[in-house]
Parts: C-alpha cells; sequence; structure tokens
C-alpha cells in the first residue's frame, strides 16, 4: 500500500494516504480513524483526521513509536477505504448582502451573477473533509470549479461568527468570530458551536452538508429561535 | 455557610485554570490547551497530595491576590516568582516558592512577578471545585473555552475549593527548584523537512533563534536565519502538535504550543521532543534557543530518564525546615519517636531518603 509515515517527534505521526485533496484519498484516512478508534491500542491518545493523512498522537510515558506504529500498521492491513456513512446535514444560509461582503466582486471576477454563483453554492452536497484552525471549523469541499478563487490576499482581522465563506474548492461556516481570509457569501442562523450541546460541534469530519438559502426574514426568526435557546439543531439533520 | 474558595482581589496580568491537557477532541477543532510548564504544575500539585494532573492556575507575568475564604488551604507555588502573605494587623510577610504554605481564613496571599520564565503554577490541596469540559478543567481563552468562561482570572472571580479545611500534616518543600537543563531544544525532523532545502535543514539546527514579540499561549515567532523551502511553504493541511515548528513562506519558524490550532497548513521542519517542552513552554519574548537532532527512539529514552528524575524529585519532598536550620517542634517530636536527632541534617529518615533517591541532576 502507498502509505507513507512521516514524523511529529515522540508524541505523534502521520499516517499518508496522498498527496492531494480528494474523496478517496479521505476515505482512507477516515476508514483507519475508525479503526483504530475501535481498537483503542495501550498508549494511543487520539487520532484526528486531516484531508490526506490521520495523525495518530500517543504518549512516550506510556507506550513507544513502534508499538504504536505496529499497531496502526496492524489495522492498515485490515482497514478499507469505505467508512459509515456521516449524517448529512441541512444547513440554512442567508446570501444577504449585508452577509455576504465579498459577493459582489467574487461573482464579477468569477464572471458570474451574483444569483449563478448562489444558485451554484446551494446545488451541491460538500463533504466534511476535516475539522481544525477552531473548534468546529469545518473544511468542506467541493465547490463546483465555477466558484474556484484562492484566499483574499488580505486576511480580514474580524470574520462574524456564522460567515458562511468560500476559498479554492473548499466552502466553510465560521463556527466564532475570527480573523480569516475566505471570501464572506452569507450567514447561518444556527450555530456550528454550542458549548451548552452535549457535542458542542455540530459537524463531524465525514459528514455532508447542503446549504439550504433562507431570506433575511427566516434568517431573523431561526437567530432569534436560536438565542432563546429554543432551536434544536438536531432537527438539521436530515434522514440518511 | 458559604462554599469555600479563594477570591480574586486583584487579578494580575494573565493567570489561568490549567491541567495537563484537553486531549481527545482534537478531531473537532478543539486545542489540546494545557499548562506550558506541565513539570512544574506536576511538581506543585505533588506538594499539596494531589494526583500529578490536577487543574491549578497558570500564572503569566505577573500574579493575583487571592483571599482565603474557608477555614484553612494548603497551597503550593512552583516556579520563580515572588509571593507574601497578608494578614489582618500584622505586615505583609514574604513567602518561599516551591513549597506548601497552610493559610487560614481571611490571609491574603499575594503572588508577585514571574521573572526568569514565562509560567508559575499555584495548586491547592484538593483542588479546584470547578466542571470540567469534555473531561478537562484547561482553559483555551481564544474561544472562551474551560472553566470560569474560559477566561482569566478577574476581579472578584471565586475559585470554588473541594476541602474547606487544609488536610492534616505539616507543609512540605521541594529540595531545590526543579532543574530543567540546558544546551540546545532536542527536535525530531518531520514531519515535512523533506520540504526544506538542504541549507535550510542545516541553519535550521545550528542558528541561534530569539524568541519574538509576538509570543503567547498559542506559540512563538522566532527571528534569525531565514528557511528555504524546496517549493511552496503550502502543504494540505494535516496535524499539529505542541512543539511542532511551522515555518511559513517568509522563513521565520514559529514554535507551536498548547494552544496551538489542531490543524495547519503550513510545512514543518522538525518537532520538540516532548522531555523538552517544559523548557520551551518557559521561555519568553527575548529569551534565545537553538535546536539539536535526536532520532525518535533517543528521544523516547531521555524522556524516560526525566519522568524518573520528576520521580525522584518527588520521593524527595521533605517537611520543611525552618529558616534557623532547626525546628524545636520537629525536634522535640523526632526525639519522643526515635530518641537519637541528627541535628544538623534536622530529620535523619529523609536524609537517608535522599540518598537514595539521588540528589537532583
Amino acid at each position: 500500500m502507498d502509505v507513507r509515515f512521516t514524523t511529529a517527534g515522540d508524541t505523534a505521526f502521520n499516517v499518508e494516504f496522498g498527496e492531494g485533496i480528494d474523496r478517496p484519498t479521505n476515505a482512507r484516512v477516515m476508514a483507519l480513524h475508525a479503526r483504530l478508534k475501535a481498537a483503542a491500542p495501550p498508549g494511543l491518545v487520539e487520532t484526528v483526521p486531516t484531508f490526506r493523512s490521520l495523525q495518530v498522537v500517543y504518549d512516550p510515558a506510556a507506550t513507544s513509536r513502534r508499538e504504536v506504529q505496529a499497531a496502526v500498521e496492524a489495522e492498515l492491513a485490515h482497514a478499507g477505504d469505505a467508512p459509515a456513512d456521516g449524517s448529512l446535514w441541512r444547513l440554512p444560509v442567508c446570501y444577504d448582502p449585508e452577509f455576504g461582503p465579498d459577493l459582489a466582486e467574487l461573482s464579477a471576477s468569477l464572471g458570474l451573477s451574483a444569483d449563478r454563483l448562489i444558485d451554484l453554492h446551494g446545488s451541491t452536497e460538500y463533504f466534511v473533509y476535516m475539522l481544525g484552525f477552531m473548534p468546529g471549523f469545518a473544511y468542506m469541499g467541493d465547490l463546483p470549479g465555477k466558484l474556484e478563487k484562492p484566499r483574499r490576499s488580505e486576511p480580514r482581522v474580524r470574520v462574524p461568527a456564522g460567515s458562511v465563506a468560500t476559498a479554492g474548492r473548499l466552502t466553510t461556516v465560521y463556527p466564532w468570530e475570527s480573523p480569516g481570509g475566505w471570501h464572506l457569501i452569507g450567514r447561518c442562523p444556527v450555530p456550528l458551536y454550542d458549548g451548552a450541546r452535549p457535542s458542542p460541534v455540530l459537524l463531524s469530519a465525514g459528514d455532508r452538508v447542503r446549504f439550504e438559502a433562507v431570506d433575511r426574514a427566516r434568517f431573523d426568526a431561526l437567530a432569534a429561535e436560536t438565542a432563546a435557546g429554543r432551536f434544536d439543531a438536531d432537527t438539521l439533520r436530515a434522514a440518511p | 455557610m458559604s462554599t469555600p474558595c479563594l477570591t480574586v482581589v486583584r487579578p494580575g496580568l494573565f493567570a489561568t485554570i490549567q491541567d495537563l491537557g484537553r486531549f481527545g477532541h482534537q478531531e473537532l477543532g478543539m486545542p489540546v490547551a494545557g499548562a506550558l510548564d506541565p513539570i512544574a504544575l506536576r511538581l506543585a500539585n505533588a506538594l499539596v497530595g494531589n494526583p500529578a494532573g490536577t487543574a491549578g492556575v497558570e500564572i503569566a507575568l505577573l500574579g493575583p491576590a487571592l483571599k482565603v475564604e474557608a477555614d484553612s488551604v494548603r497551597v503550593a507555588v512552583v516556579g520563580p516568582m515572588a509571593l507574601s502573605v497578608e494578614r489582618e494587623g500584622a505586615s505583609p510577610q514574604p513567602l518561599e516558592p516551591h513549597r506548601s504554605h497552610t493559610l487560614t481564613r481571611g490571609d491574603v496571599l499575594k503572588l508577585g512577578a514571574v521573572t526568569g520564565a514565562a509560567v508559575a503554577y499555584l495548586t491547592v490541596a484538593g483542588g479546584f471545585a470547578l466542571e470540567p469540559f469534555l473531561g478537562s478543567l484547561s482553559t483555551y481563552v481564544r474561544a472562551g473555552i474551560g472553566p470560569l468562561g474560559g477566561k482569566p482570572l478577574g476581579d472578584g472571580t471565586r475559585l470554588p475549593l473541594n476541602r474547606d479545611t487544609a488536610p492534616p500534616g505539616t507543609d512540605v518543600e521541594l529540595t531545590e527548584p526543579p532543574d530543567y537543563g540546558g544546551g540546545p531544544v532536542r527536535v525530531v525532523l518531520g514531519p515535512q523537512e523533506d520540504r526544506f532545502t538542504a541549507v535550510a535543514v542545516e541553519t535550521f539546527l545550528s542558528a541561534t533563534y530569539r524568541v519574538g514579540k509576538d509570543a503567547d499561549r498559542m506559540g512563538l515567532r522566532l527571528e534569525g536565519p531565514t528557511l528555504a523551502h524546496t517549493g511552496s511553504a503550502d502543504i494540505p493541511s494535516d496535524g499539529l502538535v505542541t512543539g511542532s515548528i511551522q515555518v511559513p513562506g517568509n522563513g521565520q519558524p514559529i514554535l507551536l504550543l498548547n494552544d496551538h490550532q489542531t490543524a495547519g497548513g503550513y510545512a514543518k521542519i522538525a518537532t520538540v521532543i516532548s522531555a523538552d517542552l517544559p523548557r520551551v513552554g518557559r521561555l519568553s519574548p527575548g529569551g534565545a534557543l537553538s535546536f539539536r537532532a535526536v532520532t525518535v527512539e533517543e528521544a523516547e529514552a531521555i524522556r524516560r530518564r526525566q519522568e524518573q528524575t520528576i520521580a525522584a524529585w518527588v520521593r524527595a519532598i521533605r517537611p520543611v525546615r525552618p529558616a534557623g536550620g532547626v525546628d524545636l517542634e520537629a525536634l522535640y517530636a523526632e526525639n519522643l519517636v526515635s530518641g537519637v536527632v541528627d541535628i544538623v541534617n534536622g530529620n535523619g529518615d529523609i536524609l537517608n531518603q535522599e540518598q537514595m533517591c539521588g540528589r537532583a541532576p
């Protein structure tokens, strides 16, 4: 198997399945992640799936690289490339220009109307490749090729929480107010991170997401329900 | 009877609750956080009889002042800092770090400046009565995650205690402040050393770097010779660990500390070994460091030796000996028990224990 092990000191190593960001490579990452979670070899702290590699974190005071890698290789021999299906989420998004300050510039530079851009963004089922950057920040692919545009050359110092954004072939919803260099095209009224929920992060790697356009009135209503603690985010989970 | 607690009467500059980290949730993008100097936290816990991973207060720059609102409380401070206690009607009395102190209701513990390291730790016997979040009491300020709303201690913050009286027994001390060793910080090359030119790797391992002013719990920007990539500095984002040294396109390395994001898209030239993480966690802006490469097997052997050393420091913890050299109360107690006392060394049993375990290197 074309698997490469790279080293991150004496607490972690990476199992690399390829160089690119694509579904078959990521499926192998997720399959090994699931197997190691179930097998829980001694001294394994956790595994962290990313686009094309799985980071294996271990406790060097309790085990060694050699032992953990042997356990990983044993699981690799049996890990397929078809992890269990994740959830499908229908996330509301309001593409009001106030929420999408980059909508006009982005659509102009792509040679599209703003409406066409919104249609394309909403017409795709996205796949959550990985989480990172901030708790609950999901890297979702694959954005239609017509919407591909590199990150902004000048990142914003403050991107509001809930901002729906694109960069390259990826899209995301910012779970927190944070700095960010992605193109802001809308806003989601449902928090992607909520510390009061038993599992505070809404999306998991391996999940799928569809964006559903809502108007400003619906956005405001959903935001108010959420703020009052009356909105159950689980209702956004579609039947598989 | 109100909840026993320590109440912040002066917040200091940046004090947060930390344990040894929030592991197991990085797949959700949740940073590990935790103590920048886990050795100091472990020793501070040992001094008050707590399990090693009990949460304490990590103090950066200037510590808080805390009023005791419990019958009594045993606290310990490990790290290079000045501290004192104010009792009503008495003048402030300086206290030593690296030992425990038993305080009583109304005492105000004043923690001063941390000098010579980035952080110091305060622990309390029995720990704080705070609610863990995802299995940990570590604070991640950037996203407001952890106890006390994920915030540093503020004016009036109440730190609830699990015990309302100090445990029985006398105060204890480390035989000496922990020695973190010197020399170059040891690293294992990778995971992307092949993304750098041979000259860049050689430069990285021979140059002296200085910690820039952009230094916080997330990481240290290092200033020194530029490191050239063979191609682009960008990779498909992959996992980061505390100690990862990533190099963005400008060629200036960033050494990631405990609040690092879980994944990143810059190539990483090397990773600090776990045994040297407490050393880099103690670095402040202006501090100098250089790097030396070791193998994973060497790193593991170094870590095993370090664990033995820490265990020896813990075993060598002894009852506090008073400044004058002879503690008359202890002397009388000892006489009653054994009839023979080595006056110069205070307590013969403890001396033997030290000899057996070996002095701290």
